[in-house]
């Protein structure tokens, strides 16, 4: 057999250097990730990079990071598996392999001049906070920005600094909730669709961005289309496991999409009649 | 009057072929291994070969994507150094059938899809495929009519058709030609072979009927009735989720991919590596969510990706009618019966 060295295999990795880590809570830390030799990644908010820690593995994490800094990127990463603990025990100043970014993002540049409610529930901030940030660093490019935030409880809220940035900002409404409170919680405790009747929504200007766990989807959608919002103007981000990125292997495969290459934001309208979606 | 795009080749002449041909490249081809069983294995001469054989337990998939494939190597011990890479050596395939040809084609349209997997495309470039025709069935359990792949039409290098007491050989590449050129033994077809060939196929079209009571065309609306269909519930309680029949279907691709280092934790590989749907963990994701959680949802999927999906996204059923799945299944899950039950639950 001759072994033959692929230079534009898909499987191509690009040296990634940690800039800094931040720990955001108890189990997600926050890496920000420079590519060797100034290379731009070059995305889209909801998109997705291959991360590699060599001799652990590879596993698909979204980007938290707007698109707008083209010097290095950000991803936000739950200590959960064997490569995300591997990670998470990695120091500034180490290297790991990233591939991409793959899929379909939100469509940020068809949206200007548009309404936004962002609707986030637990670690479904991590790619939504990519969009929101690029849309600060673009704001008079959209119209109304609605930002709700659902957590469990108050300890896995993520990026707390920001969240306080964006509650004191004029140009934006930013409500959030947890399910259970702790006795030093002030804030809201329900589930999140309780939050959907205070924003005030011009349906046919509103595009939805929601990311969540599964199980937030079918009722958050729910209260949004009694509310009026075109189907195809809600944007959801679907989890799977991705192992290829590139559309082959199978395992994120959503019916006739894969959830990589055809994904994995879509709206509502292209994946409601899937049943195996949600 | 000779045909430049058939010649024959003299059945006693077969084994001195093959001979030739495993000297100037790696040949394989199917051999007999025990009762029934076949596989496609490296042959030195044409005594190993069985020229009639039902459907080998793996197809010839297994030279175009390996069980196990690397594809990145890597040395952490003075910074990262990693290269993708592919492994590949010429080859020629003798003896495919149509079906399995088939099977060939839907992994190429698959891995020639952008973005391009070139492990595979490399390896599909070594490769010489001799194809031989089916004379019959080679049981009850192939459904090649219904998927309309029965009869050679592309695909192949060479295409052997046995009539009696010669092979009538196609054409079909400068690569098929060039074997024919360095092996010797062959002779031009004349008219006289072709007719031969014609009132074979004939004869042929008569003995392989459409095996459902169904036209492929009607397959895809046959599917966007079923999917709540409680054909499915049935399959739930007798799959054992084994995995066995994604692993013999022609068509079936899907890999995991993983990691593997030294035990001095400098230097490893990564590595691609047969995976099914219908095993449980597939379609987990992180949380524990399990998006494929009931069997009946597994094997809808498979079904669903050879007779719907595949329609789709290549405009082509990824069932080539080869069979192997039924004759693989521990729960006597039959492919046939399967569709069977679909259309008599659709004429309900």
């Amino acid at each position: 057999m001759d072994k033959i060295i692929l230079k534009d295999s898909a499987y191509c990795i690009k040296k990634g250097t940690i800039l800094g880590i931040k720990q955001l809570t108890e189990s997600e830390k926050l890496f920000e990730i420079a590519l060797e030799g100034s290379q731009r990644l070059g995305f889209e908010p909801g998109q997705f990079v291959m991360v590699s820690v060599f001799g652990a593995g590879e596993i698909p994490i979204s980007l938290s990071s707007s698109p707008t800094n083209n010097v290095s990127f950000e991803i936000c990463v739950r200590a959960a598996g064997k490569v995300t603990n591997a990670l998470h025990k990695l120091k500034a100043g180490d290297v790991i392999g990233i591939r991409g970014p793959f899929g379909k993002g939100f469509p940020v540049r068809m949206l200007g001049g548009k309404d936004l409610l962002i609707i986030a529930c637990g670690l479904g901030i991590a790619p939504l906070r990519s969009f929101i940030r690029y849309v600060f660093d673009n704001r008079k490019d959209f119209g109304k920005i609605n930002i709700l935030f659902g957590c469990r409880n108050p300890g896995n809220m993520l990026f707390l600094d920001e969240i306080n940035d964006w509650k004191k900002r004029k140009d934006v409404y930013f409500e959030s909730t947890v399910d259970c409170g702790t006795p030093d919680w002030t804030g809201k405790v329900g589930l999140i669709t309780t939050l959907i009747p205070g924003v005030n929504i011009e349906p046919e200007r509103t595009f939805v961005a929601l990311v969540g766990p599964p199980a937030v989807y079918k009722p958050v959608i729910k209260e949004l289309l009694s509310r009026n919002v075109p189907e195809r103007q809600i944007m959801i981000s679907l989890e799977r496991h991705m192992k290829c990125g590139v559309g082959k292997c199978g395992h994120c495969q959503i019916q006739n999409l894969y959830c990589c290459q055809d994904g994995p934001v879509f709206n509502y309208e292209e994946i409601k009649h899937l049943k195996e979606a949600f | 009057m000779p045909d430049n795009q058939y010649a024959i080749l003299k059945k006693e002449e077969l084994n001195s072929f093959i001979s030739t041909l495993s000297k100037l490249n790696k040949l394989a081809a199917p051999v007999s291994r025990g009762y029934n069983n076949y596989s496609f294995e490296e042959v030195n001469s044409g005594d190993e070969i069985a020229l009639k054989y039902i459907p080998t337990i793996l197809p010839p998939k297994k030279y175009f994507m390996p069980v196990h494939e690397t594809l990145l190597e890597y040395d952490i011990s003075k910074g990262l150094n990693a290269d993708a890479v592919t492994e590949s050596e010429e080859m020629i395939l003798f003896g495919v059938h149509t079906c399995d040809i088939a099977g060939i084609q839907c992994l190429n349209m698959v891995f020639s899809e952008h973005p391009e997997d070139h492990n595979y495309l490399i390896r599909r470039q070594n490769i010489k495929i001799i194809g031989l025709e089916c004379n019959e069935y080679c049981d009850e359990f192939a459904n090649c009519r219904l998927m309309d792949t029965h009869l050679p039409d592309c695909g192949y290098d060479l295409f052997f058709t046995d009539l009696g007491d010669y092979f009538i050989v196609h054409i079909n590449t400068r690569a098929g030609e060039e074997i024919i050129e360095n092996a010797g033994f062959f002779k031009s077809a004349q008219t006289r072979h072709l007719n031969e060939l014609a009132s074979f196929r004939e004869k042929k079209r008569a003995l392989f009927k459409i095996e459902l009571p169904i036209e492929s065309k009607f397959i895809p609306d046959l599917f966007d009735r079923s999917f709540e269909s409680k054909v499915w519930d049935d399959l739930d309680e007798r799959c054992l989720a084994c995995g066995n029949c994604t692993t013999v279907c022609p068509t079936c691709y899907c890999f995991d991919i993983k990691d593997e280092i030294n035990l001095f934790l400098t230097a490893g590989k990564r590595y691609r590596v047969w995976d099914s749907c219908q095993l449980d963990p597939f379609a987990k994701v992180a949380g524990g969510k399990n998006f494929r959680k009931a069997r009946k949802e597994r094997q809808r999927h498979r079904y669903y990706r050879k007779f719907r999906y595949s329609v789709d996204r290549f405009s082509r059923f990824f069932c080539t009618g080869c069979g192997r799945c039924s004759r693989t299944c521990m729960a006597g899950i039959r492919l046939k019966e399967t569709l069977k039950s679909l259309i008599e639950t659709w004429i309900k």
